[in-house]
């Protein structure tokens, strides 16, 4: 059974828009349609100028991350149907810088992310062969792994929208993922960005971060455990060299 | 390339996840004002009997009874919050080879507190 459901977008377009407007749309829609769905209808047969990123559909590219009613979610996993019979208010993610409509910038985020190393560094790479883990050391950081960079973190956490400098949750649990890998020797390296007063100690623990995360990563969980390990770092770093 | 940064005034009332933030961080205010009730009874107690007696009277008063009731309600609120949060602040927690799930640390801190408290206050009213 089709349905129809308002759906009020934020635009804005830099070479006319001073400030961003709202337009609403009507989405007919059935009970399987998705809001990105719903974005690439208004775009397919109302308004082809409206731009929003998407590419995998399923929650895995992590590229459809907006605010629907002031929430961040992946469009693609949030439905319609969860809206009707009220309506549905769909904005860029908070606090990035607006490029046009609802696609942000994530400049900022991306060199952030690269300022963690998120990669394993090794001096003992296996000549042959792979890395030898135990599924208990593979526990220390699975969950971490699983973050596909959709922001949404970033866009919960009222520290990085106040200072952007704050390295912020997402970047954070990426570069814990690699320290608490048995196979990683890139610790010290990462130490500085976690000690840095951008660091883990921009975060107040609002732990909304962990809350909106829609592949079960704890951000909140890494930064604070961090703070334990800037404080080991702080006092015993004379001991530890 | 022409960017828009939207304003963060207001933050706090957008949703309901950061009220609840709010009230945990604005609790301490009370909290404080507590403990330096608490403090200036110590001093009373310094100067001598009738003096503690005067701070005790005046705790009974109703605006007195009205503060520190919406003191304790703030304090076991942020206490529950810290509580709750307390798995993500440690390393994983290890029995043997299996994990202790976070809804068990934070079980047992709160009945530990619970119980603690309770035996404290069950201590005082004895021995007064």
């Amino acid at each position: 059974m089709k349905r129809t459901i308002q759906v009020e977008c934020l635009r804005y377009h830099p070479e006319t828009d001073a400030a961003p407007r709202y337009q609403t749309y009507e989405v007919p829609f059935s009970d399987d349609m998705s809001v990105l769905q719903g974005l690439q209808y208004i775009k397919d047969q109302l308004d082809g100028s409206l731009t929003f990123r998407w590419s995998c559909r399923m929650a895995i590219c992590g590229s459809c991350g907006q605010m629907v009613n002031g929430v961040p979610v992946l469009g693609c996993e949030t439905f319609l149907r969860d809206y009707y019979p009220g309506k549905l208010r769909v904005e860029p993610l908070n606090h990035f810088p607006i490029v046009r409509d609802l696609a942000i910038d994530q400049t900022d985020f991306l060199k952030k992310l690269e300022s963690v190393k998120p990669y394993v560094i090794s001096s003992n790479v296996p000549q042959q062969g792979t890395f030898v883990q135990t599924p208990r050391q593979m526990e220390d950081y699975y969950q971490y792994s699983q973050c596909i960079n959709c922001l949404l973190c970033y866009a919960a956490c009222p520290q990085y929208g106040l200072n952007s400098s704050f390295t912020g949750p997402g970047a954070l649990a990426l570069l814990h993922r690699y320290n608490a890998d048995s196979r990683d020797e890139g610790k010290s390296e990462r130490m500085k960005v976690v000690n840095a007063e951008d660091g883990v100690w921009g975060c107040t623990l609002v732990g909304y971060c962990s809350e909106v995360c829609p592949k079960g990563v704890d951000p909140a969980r890494a930064v604070n455990q961090n703070k334990i390990n800037s404080t080991k770092d702080y006092f015993f770093r004379f001991w530890l060299k | 390339m022409r960017t828009y940064t939207r304003p963060m005034a207001g933050w706090w009332r957008r949703n309901p996840f950061y009220l609840w933030y709010m009230l945990r961080e604005a609790s301490c205010v009370f909290i404080t004002i507590y403990a330096l009730v608490l403090l200036t009874g110590l001093f009373r107690l310094a100067q001598g009997k009738e003096s503690f007696d005067r701070w005790l009277e005046s705790l009974a008063s109703p605006v007195s009874i009205a503060f520190h009731a919406i003191a304790l309600l703030l304090v076991l609120y942020h206490a529950w919050t810290w509580f709750k949060v307390m798995p993500r602040t440690m390393p994983f927690v290890r029995i043997g080879k299996r994990r202790v799930p976070d809804g068990f640390i934070v079980s047992f801190a709160f009945a530990s507190s619970v119980v603690l408290s309770g035996a404290l206050f069950i201590a005082v009213w004895w021995f007064s």
